[in-house]
């Protein structure tokens, strides 16, 4: 294991926003937003160089730092799967950070006010964090990144200092780090069973028994705690929706997918073997929950930003699907493959989308002075092109070709068809289903003409407007992006019936579903509601009850042990 | 004899633990903890972990403990309307057993941790020479694992600004905390005057003495950030406002120091963060030195808090 | 039974109590004191750990020991940063429940940009 050339560049991906964090708050006031801004193309030449020094030298990059290997020391790695997810992410806080100016942008001259001096700090903070993740090697170094990501993060949540969004900071705060804490167990397990903590080398040594399957039961589960996913979703909604729109960008891109990450790695390279088939299976199924669970409740929310944070938790769901279909052959080990690609294109995509998504609800926010989704109406010929990113970025995560979702969605589904799990291409066709729902519940309200002109409060800034739009499009057309390592047949004219049948058939079933569900009716009043709405709405107050119940501390918690101890059960019964 | 000494010290821990968990106010609960973190204390000397017990001690009881106990204090009122939000006895039961399932599956693997127990001390042993320092901990934090140390510093900042982030607007940019008054003739504040000459030169040689024996920067950067608070307590100055532009430069020195010694060390070495031959102590040394006010600062800020009053006020 | 076993099992004990504690308690200020026993149950795991693997003329491998100093200086900050958010909360709505909030039925008062 020897430094490779070109292995700087990841130690400068980690160091150039930790820097700039540095400088931004010594040098104080407008500065922090001067550095931030002055390391976004900083950062993404170093993301694209690091992408383009794996490609040339075709294997991983890696860095030795002080020149120790391990065991001793720490090394730093970048893979494809590290590479890619370091552009993508430094695309987003690109686009993320031009649209910020507007919100926390100060005027020359002015003192330092505290949020927007902050922000920037935060948003170099998280992207320095993140790519610690994607790139080191080491899993105490991954625990220290982890806890850099939470202290990053929950400032972001309270930012504007009102009393609800404080109560949700402090809860997302508490359960990262009973998150932390589970994964740094196991790391600590890991380290007393196999004496190392350096991720290839444990992949060699590690085996299936006790210590392992005790180690990698906790570290999931407390990653998954960080990452919200369904049933451990306690924290999310009301943090995301309520941060100010920049920072819920970052939140729902960027931050839960350093957890998502760890898993991934975790899972793939440290305890290949020791993971089961059915232990996966139970992953994917938290996730196909999750997309029904948080689809059907953002149709049943009045409040764009809610909406769109509870869409977050449905596309949560999508990024665990891939792990029972990543299995050899005799269904006993992960191996990287298409399906890992699939799921990688899939990050990718919500990642840009679903910054893009949030973006657009902030202008509308900021338009409107609220963000009731039953008053949208005429929003769509006010601003064109925040309702057109909006559309775009739903358009790309229901899947809709060229998407990334789109081709992720394709690998899998072969995937499925070849290992016999068909439960599975259910899951994946029907899901696409219950994103367009509030796709479609949203737009709908938006292009509806309203009885009195629609008057917006301020003039949103342009450039915000097309930063959003411009992430949307990222979203809908990296499919092409992604040519290279996949065959191009995969990706078909949108237009050939073919593929217009499927598309208009998902529309349809999301229509269906926002017709059913939504908490207002869709068209005219909803005075004489048919029985068949009746029971639907039925189901969807269920549904928020269930939601409801869950995101209550204790049951939160309960739910994290006995999630912990179905892993554990997963894992060990094949040895039985 | 070290087995009565061991098994009574463990039964003491859990019995301090299930007081901490069960006791029914705040306060008695933090004193009870504070007491838990000192005989851990005693527990990380059985363990042969000097250094792990000194900072235990200092930060682990002592600085997390004060935190602990002043916000107990202020929380007071809330106690009552919290007790009355206590799960049902079903889910305590149920989490009672979960969490017992927990400390089951974690014995059996405590027991089945492999025999002879893989190790890490006879690579440390044979690299140590390289790296001119005595103390294997502070060789590991310092040239083995440096990155970790550095990011360790790095966690602590961006805690700071969290804790920052928190001011009212109106607040922001001043200083943090309440204005302390003490009697000016009251014992806090004769204690205030004599003890910190003391601290501070007991902080210092913790800290000089770290290279080679047990000790190092934390440890010493958290007896001077408590004899700092002390002073801070007892009225006899104020705390500054963050607005300052030499608290932020200090602020940031310490990173910025360390991460220039690490660019030293790629141009010269090689690698960021290794040592040319020959200057490996004294670069170790800068590292310490640059990185001591910077933790001083950041250990006391964050028990201060975040910026309550104006900056002229 | 070795000091290592002993204070490892003790460990296993105290990572049990500190999650009972964190999901029954429902005051913030005590689930920080559940998280730090939980905290400190894992450290103390480690340190048995390492004491297991004494050798080369050291009472104990020094990797894991130089690890905890950094994890009981992380751990710190985050009680830290905890304790200063239940603070502020405190003094912005005069309580500290940590409850679910229904969705607020109408969308533009009570919140957030």
């Amino acid at each position: 294991m020897l430094t490779t050339s070109g292995g700087w560049l990841l130690l400068l991906a980690v160091l150039a926003p930790f820097v700039g964090v540095l400088a931004g708050l010594a040098l104080g006031g407008r500065n922090a937003q001067r550095v931030a801004m002055l390391l976004l193309p900083v950062g993404l030449a170093v993301a694209i160089g690091i992408a383009g020094s794996l490609v040339q030298s075709g294997e991983t990059v890696v860095y030795l730092l002080g020149g120790w290997a391990p065991p001793l020391g720490i090394a730093l790695r970048a893979d494809g799967l590290s590479a890619v997810m370091l552009l993508a992410i430094a695309v987003v806080v690109c686009g993320i950070g031009v649209y910020a100016r507007a919100d926390f942008g100060s005027a020359a001259g002015e003192p330092e006010q505290r949020a927007s001096f902050v922000y920037w700090l935060l948003l170099l903070a998280v992207w320095g964090s993140l790519n610690l993740v994607f790139v080191s090697g080491d899993l105490f170094t991954l625990y220290v990144a982890l806890e850099l990501l939470t202290f990053s993060g929950v400032p972001l949540v309270c930012l504007d200092g009102k009393g609800e969004t404080l109560r949700a900071a402090l809860r997302y705060l508490l359960f990262a780090l009973a998150g932390s804490l589970l994964y740094l167990l196991g790391a600590v397990l890991l380290y007393g069973g196999y004496g190392t903590l350096d991720i290839v080398l444990l992949g060699a040594r590690v085996q299936p028994e006790p210590i392992a399957w005790a180690a990698a039961t906790l570290m999931t589960v407390g990653l998954l705690a960080k990452t919200a996913l369904f049933p451990l979703h306690i924290w999310l909604p009301p943090a995301h929706a309520g941060a100010p729109a920049a920072a819920s960008a970052v939140l729902s891109a960027l931050v839960v997918k350093g957890s998502w990450f760890l898993v991934l790695r975790l899972w793939f390279d440290v305890m290949p073997g020791v993971v089961t088939l059915p232990a996966a299976q139970l992953l994917a199924g938290l996730g196909a929950t999750a997309i029904v669970v948080g689809s059907v409740v953002a149709l049943r929310q009045e409040r764009l930003k809610l909406l769109v944070a509870y869409s977050t938790i449905a596309q949560i769901g999508y990024l665990f699907l891939l792990f029972p279909l990543a299995f050899d052959a005799s269904g006993s080990m992960l191996v990287h493959g298409a399906v890992l690609t699939g799921g990688l294109l899939q990050a990718v995509a919500h990642a840009t989308a679903k910054a893009g998504m949030f973006m657009a609800a902030g202008l509308i926010y900021a338009a409107l002075g609220h963000d009731r989704i039953a008053d949208l109406g005429g929003v769509a010929r006010a601003m064109p092109v925040t309702v057109l990113a909006f559309a775009i970025a739903g358009l790309a995560l229901m899947g809709v070709v060229p998407s990334g979702a789109y081709l992720a969605k394709k690998l899998l589904l072969d995937a499925a068809d070849s290992s016999g799990q068909w439960w599975w291409t259910i899951v994946l066709q029907g899901g696409a289903a219950f994103t367009a729902g509030y796709v479609v519940l949203v737009l709908t309200n938006a292009l509806r003409r309203p009885a009195a002109p629609v008057k917006l409060v301020k003039r949103v800034s342009r450039l915000s407007e097309y930063a959003a739009l411009a992430l949307a499009v990222c979203s809908l057309l990296l499919a092409f992006a992604a040519l290279g390592p996949v065959p191009s047949s995969f990706i078909s004219n949108p237009l050939l019936p073919k593929e217009l049948g499927p598309t208009l058939l998902v529309f349809l079933g999301g229509a269906l579903l926002a017709l059913g569900l939504s908490r207002r009716s869709l068209f005219g009043t909803g005075d004489t509601d048919g029985s068949m709405r009746r029971a639907a709405v039925a189901v969807g107050r269920g549904f928020e009850q269930t939601d409801a119940f869950l995101r209550r501390w204790p049951t939160a918690g309960l739910a994290l042990l006995l999630l912990a101890a179905a892993f554990a059960w997963l894992m060990l019964s094949r040895s039985l | 004899m070290i087995e009565v000494l061991n098994f009574g010290l463990a039964a003491l821990i859990l019995g301090l633990a299930v007081w901490t968990i069960v006791a029914r106010e705040a306060p008695a609960a933090v004193v009870g903890f504070i007491v838990y973190g000192l005989l851990l204390t005693l527990v990380w000397v059985q363990l042969q972990g000097i250094d792990v017990a000194l900072t235990e001690a200092a930060i682990g009881g002592g600085l997390t403990g004060v935190l602990l106990i002043s916000a107990a204090v202020r929380l007071r009122s809330t106690e009552s309307t919290a007790r009355a939000q206590r799960p049902s006895a079903s889910t305590r039961w149920l989490a009672a057993a979960l969490s017992a399932a927990v400390t089951a599956a974690l014995s059996i693997c405590v027991l089945a941790l492999p025999e002879p127990a893989p190790t890490l001390a006879p690579e440390v042993l044979a690299n140590i020479a390289v790296t001119e320092v005595g103390n294997p901990i502070t060789a590991v934090l310092l040239a083995f694992r440096a990155m970790d140390t550095l990011l360790e510093a790095i966690v602590l900042l961006f805690a700071l600004i969290g804790v920052w982030s928190l001011a009212p607007d109106r607040a922001w940019g001043g200083r943090p905390g309440l204005l302390q008054q003490a009697d000016p003739n009251g014992i806090l504040a004769y204690v205030a005057r004599v003890l910190p000459p003391i601290g501070i030169v007991a902080g210092i040689y913790i800290f000089w003495i770290g290279a080679d024996h047990p000790g190092g920067k934390f440890q010493g950067a958290t007896i001077l950030a408590a004899m700092w608070l002390l002073v801070m307590m007892a009225g006899l100055a104020d705390a500054p406002p963050i607005s300052r532009r030499w608290l932020r430069w200090l602020l940031v020195a310490g990173p910025l120091a360390f991460i220039a010694v690490g660019v030293v060390g790629a141009v010269t070495a090689g690698a960021f963060l290794s040592y040319p031959q020959g200057y490996a102590k004294t670069l170790i040394l800068v590292i310490e030195f640059a990185l001591m006010p910077t933790l001083t600062l950041i250990l006391g800020l964050m028990l201060l808090g975040a910026p309550q009053r104006g900056e002229t006020s | 039974m070795t000091a290592g076993t002993l204070f490892g099992l003790c460990a296993a004990v105290l990572i049990g109590f500190g999650l009972y504690g964190l999901i029954v308690n429902p005051h913030p200020l005590r689930k920080i004191l559940a998280f730090n026993v939980v905290g400190s149950g894992v450290f103390l795991l480690f340190g048995a750990i390492a004491y297991r693997g004494a050798g080369a003329g050291m009472g104990g491998d020094p990797v894991p020991q130089a690890l905890l100093i950094t994890g009981i200086v992380v751990a710190f900050s985050a009680t830290a940063l905890a304790v200063a958010l239940l603070l502020r909360l405190f003094d912005e709505t005069g309580s500290v429940t940590l409850s679910s909030d229904p969705p607020p039925k109408s969308g533009d008062d009570t919140g957030a940009h």
